[in-house]
């Protein structure tokens, strides 16, 4: 009897503890750049994402559908390389057994990540790769941003307003999907729409240094303007390397300037630069403001568009999450979160309104921003094409 | 157990574990990730093995591993492409019928191998005045050179890199449904081992075996020393531009950037890891490494520091390597008894002696 | 288009001399102990990070250091600490090996290791933000001419590459220092027996080389100020070959290479797009060592069989 009864309250035991011990948990993973060219891309993933993880796990969890879920983020580096991207990718999918993944962040490892996910059938939502054939054919895919065919007039039409020239330098990164891609479509807006010329067209490495070259050929022509849509790292040493040769005209860059790092790593040869982006940090109000302050609260600086977009980005599939419910079956969760992200439209993000193409590109505005004397990303305009 | 039957025993124990394994993926026990592991390992079982013999079996130091494995990375992409992959960048359409994937696969990879050997006699022919420190500084420049010249050819996608291999694979596994990446890599890693260590025991092997131990001497006594570093190269090579075919499949998208001296110096590792001239060492180092790697991941960037650490020690302490230039069988005499004897020596092996300085 | 030729040529000396100081120190160490220290691109780098935390911590605890002295401070603070860098690694990792006879393969791969652990170690150190050099030196621009300027760093770069060399050969060839590592390189064995401390002479040199790459790091990290881990090992790689087809083992010959690769680079940079430099560049190099082994001054060394 005695036996029976013990055995009794130990089954009864292990069921409650087993029954305790099963919390709900959604695991999203994060495949960004924690070392390489540019960390600070990546740090700004993982920050917005440490931020949004611990305020909802503080509230006991996300709630879907009247479950309360706790979020697990697994952050996995990249390494801004593709090739680590894509094995980063197979391991969330495969490994961790994450539901979505966000990122990775720069298109040239969004575009070959994405083919993985897509053919993994998990959703993937890239917070900032601009080029178009990262969601392009891939119903998985999506983002978080504008696109560079929507950038690049955006680009050209501000500086045709701004600085009314005809003369344009573009010195673009030849090893960078994103960078190519948008001299090309900046150059042909700026001679189909605006009616101006492409004087000097000239490329470098990811590893250059020394870009004295280009720059005398700039000098030499009569550019007006010089476009850079490169990533901050290389702008830092471009606007520079500009200033010792004696540049004193207007620069002008897309996105990828972005970063906090930039003004600092140029020795202040920015100040007075305009370029494209997502949001502006200066200025801002409601939800954004509200975003920033957090941010900066936590871990001490502004945060960049990267961030900002994270934090959409994730708020997105979080959204799609507690639309979609979740069943426990990860294929039918990530196909049904999938379908959800999809049909997002009017999200008041804090980077605008965004509403999903059938593609998984959002419509928003893009904002363009100049570089203050202080530093600081002001806001001058924002636009459509 | 008869001479005839002892013939068969280790070839039909691996046989028989690699088809375990196939299985255990097919039925979804080992899932993506483990069979990308696996397939590494394959590959740099290849990629050390290939290196040993140059590096190793003769004595030189050739750094210029990556570059080779990108040509056949390359070529057999582009040729995968070309064949199988509908709106690929190159032609526009597939030249052949997804059914003839399987077929073509190998085809595919040897394709890509040869492309290795003839970049190689690039290498392999200015090569011959040189050694030592010269030979490292021509095979560095070559890995340069090739890397930096792919990141120029558009069509290949120069520096942004080319996608699509998988579609050959998924076309492989839409027509008979089995782990192809994992049968590849386990059918081309066995028959290199099996290759090299063929050739290395053969007279040809020997030959190269003796540049290592005194090139005058050899060259003394009747060895064409030219014709044997010529071979040994470009047999070396062909080999890693097969591993890099296969690597390019797994991954599904290549860029010259994965093929730099760091994928040089990780061969390099390897081999000296496990035993310069010891195939078994390089095997196993090849197996130890990919798995070391793995694990380290989540230590990221330290991974970077621990491995060099490692093998300063090695070097600082055993230099030789795990093996040294002994074989499997040589440190474990009983495993001798599972390998038919070889009645075709002419001499009994003799103990290796210090290599030259 | 002649000053966009002169604007280049001025550019090519000054990246040249780059390569030229690291080609120096490179060929050092190989002249003495016909070691290619691989490592010497990654003690360039952490050079450039000493300085750069030498400079926070000089202008942090005595503020009103500025302009020449600060930089003659960073200098020889900056050399010093390199210095015993390189002869530490060299005591720690080479001489172990050297002491027991190991063949020089053995140490050649050490040095690639050091190499992968400075870069590694600094990035799992410092973090993977790039860092800024901070300012030294007011910057001032000269204009020459229609569309060539020159910066008074690209001066001090070029004058700085020209006078290491020349206090180099002054070293090597009029000091007894200089005799014993010119003596070594010729007969390692037979030097001991000559009264000459060889463990001396080849800390020495590594120190001498060390502070060579010192000497670049610094001026490299105030021309172009982004500071990343990687940044030597490209550049390092490069010397090397430079040093090599030059004629590694004569200084002359190391010194001419550095000039030879950065002229290369920029002229073809000028002429073509900046990613076939690199192709060019190697193809000469190959080219050049394929027919002259040695380099142009290397002299072929005969082995005694």
């Amino acid at each position: 009897m005695k036996k029976i009864l013990v055995l009794g309250l130990a089954l009864a035991a292990i069921g409650l503890c087993s029954c305790a011990k099963k919390t709900q948990v959604i695991k999203i993973g994060f495949n960004i750049p924690l070392t390489g060219d540019s960390p600070k891309v990546g740090e700004g993933s993982k920050f917005s994402g440490d931020l949004v993880l611990n305020a909802i796990n503080a509230e006991g969890g996300l709630d879907v559908k009247g479950t309360k879920y706790k979020l697990e983020f697994v952050y996995v580096d990249n390494e801004l390389k593709a090739d680590s991207a894509i094995q980063a990718a197979y391991k969330l999918i495969d490994q961790d057994k994450v539901l979505a993944c966000l990122g990775p962040d720069g298109s040239r490892r969004a575009i070959p990540a994405g083919q993985v996910y897509n053919d993994e059938s998990t959703p993937m939502i890239s917070p900032w790769a601009t080029n178009p054939n990262v969601t392009l054919d891939r119903p998985y895919v999506f983002r978080a941003c504008f696109l560079d065919p929507f950038q690049a007039p955006v680009a050209a039409k501000f500086a045709k307003e701004q600085f009314a020239c005809t003369n344009v330098a573009i010195i673009y990164n030849l090893e960078d999907d994103y960078s190519k891609t948008l001299a090309e479509l900046f150059k042909e807006a700026w001679e189909k729409d605006q009616g101006g010329k492409v004087t000097v067209y000239e490329s470098f490495g990811q590893k250059d240094q020394d870009f004295s070259v280009q720059l005398t050929k700039v000098m030499d022509s009569d550019a007006e303007l010089l476009y850079l849509p490169c990533y901050y790292n290389h702008v830092a040493l471009i606007t520079s390397q500009a200033k010792d040769l004696g540049w004193s005209k207007p620069v002008m860059g897309s996105d990828a300037w972005g970063s906090a790092d930039l003004v600092n790593l140029s020795k202040g040869a920015v100040i007075g630069d305009y370029f494209t982006t997502h949001y502006a940090a200066a200025g801002a109000v409601g939800k954004t403001k509200e975003f920033i302050d957090a941010y900066k609260a936590a871990y001490g600086y502004t945060p960049d568009d990267v961030a900002a977009l994270s934090y959409d980005a994730i708020n997105l599939l979080l959204k799609a999450i507690q639309e979609a419910g979740l069943t426990g079956n990860l294929e039918k969760d990530r196909e049904a979160v999938k379908d959800a992200l999809g049909k997002i439209s009017d999200y008041e993000g804090v980077t605008g309104k965004m509403t999903f193409t059938p593609d998984g590109d959002p419509i928003k505005d893009a904002v363009v921003v100049k570089i203050s004397d202080s530093g600081e990303f002001t806001f001058v305009r924002s636009l459509q094409p | 157990m008869t001479d005839k039957k002892k013939k068969f025993l280790v070839p039909s124990i691996t046989v028989l574990v690699m088809l375990i394994i196939i299985l255990l993926a097919k039925v979804g026990v080992i899932n993506n990730y483990y069979q990308t592991i696996l397939m590494t390992i394959c590959i740099n079982v290849i990629m050390s093995a290939s290196l040993n013999v140059v590096n190793g079996y003769m004595g030189e130091f050739s750094c210029g591993h990556g570059g080779f494995m990108a040509v056949g990375a390359y070529v057999s992409s582009i040729l995968s492409l070309i064949l199988f992959c509908p709106g690929n960048s190159i032609t526009g359409h597939a030249l052949l019928p997804p059914s003839m994937a399987i077929v073509a696969f190998p085809f595919i990879i040897l394709i890509g191998g040869a492309a290795s050997m003839v970049v190689s006699l690039l290498v392999a022919i200015p090569s011959f005045k040189t050694r030592d420190d010269y030979l490292a500084i021509i095979t560095i420049a070559t890995n340069f050179i090739i890397t930096t010249a792919i990141n120029n050819i558009p069509i290949v996608g120069g520096s942004r890199g080319l996608m699509g291999m998988k579609t050959t694979m998924s076309f492989m596994a839409k027509t008979v449904s089995l782990p192809w990446m994992l049968i590849w890599g386990f059918v081309f890693a066995a028959l290199t081992v099996v290759v090299i260590h063929r050739v290395m025991h053969s007279t040809l092997g020997m030959g190269i075996s003796a540049i290592r131990y005194d090139e005058i001497s050899a060259e003394i006594m009747s060895v064409n020393t030219n014709s044997m570093k010529l071979l040994a190269f470009t047999f070396s090579s062909g080999l890693a531009g097969v591993a890099g075919g296969l690597f390019a499949h797994m991954l599904g998208f290549i860029n010259p950037s994965s093929f730099g001296i760091m994928k040089s110096t990780e061969s390099l590792v390897m081999v000296y890891l496990g035993g310069m001239g010891s195939l078994s060492g390089s095997v196993i180092s090849a197996f130890i490494f990919t798995i070391l790697l793995e694990l380290l991941r989540p230590a990221q960037i330290l991974k970077w520091v621990i491995i060099p650490l490692m093998l300063i020690l090695i070097m600082q302490f055993r230099p030789e390597g795990f093996m040294g230039p002994r074989e499997l069988t040589q440190v474990f005499p009983r495993l001798k008894n599972l390998f038919a004897p070889n009645r075709n020596l002419i001499r009994p092996i003799a103990k290796p002696t210090e290599v030259r300085k | 288009m002649f000053s966009y030729f002169v604007q280049n040529l001025i550019n090519a000396l000054q990246w040249g001399s780059f390569y030229s100081m690291i080609a120096l120190g490179y060929c050092l160490v190989y002249g003495v102990l016909r070691l290619i220290n691989f490592a010497h691109g990654d003690i360039f780098m952490t050079s450039c990070y000493i300085a750069f935390f030498v400079i926070t911590g000089v202008t942090a605890h005595f503020t009103g250091i500025t302009g020449i002295p600060l930089f003659v401070i960073t200098l020889v603070v900056t050399m010093g600490l390199t210095a015993l860098l390189g002869v530490g690694i060299e005591r720690v990792a080479y001489r172990p090996l050297r002491k027991k006879g190991a063949n020089r393969l053995y140490v050649v791969i050490t040095a690639l290791m050091i190499g992968f652990i400075l870069e590694n170690g600094n990035l799992a150190l410092l973090g993977a933000s790039s860092r800024r050099f901070p300012d030294i030196l007011p910057k001032v621009i000269w204009n020459l001419g229609p569309s060539i300027t020159i910066t008074n760093l690209k001066v001090l770069v070029i004058i700085s590459a020209f006078v290491v060399f020349a206090i180099l050969q002054f070293i090597v060839q009029k000091t007894t220092l200089g005799m014993s590592m010119r003596a070594i390189s010729y007969d390692k064995f037979a030097i001991p027996l000559m009264g000459i401390p060889v463990n001396t002479v080849i800390t020495f040199t590594f120190a001498l080389g060390s502070a060579l790459a010192a000497i670049a790091g610094i001026l490299f990290g105030m021309s172009y100020q982004v500071m990343d881990p990687y940044m030597g090992m490209i550049i390092g790689w490069k010397a090397f070959i430079a040093a090599v087809v030059g004629g590694i083992g004569d200084i002359r010959g190391a010194f001419l290479g550095g000039f030879m690769l950065g002229i290369i680079e920029i002229f073809v940079t000028a002429f073509l797009p900046s990613s076939y430099k690199d192709l060019i560049s190697f193809v000469i190099l190959l080219v050049i060592l394929t027919f002259k082994p040695t380099g142009f001054f290397g002299v072929a060394k005969s082995t005694k069989i």
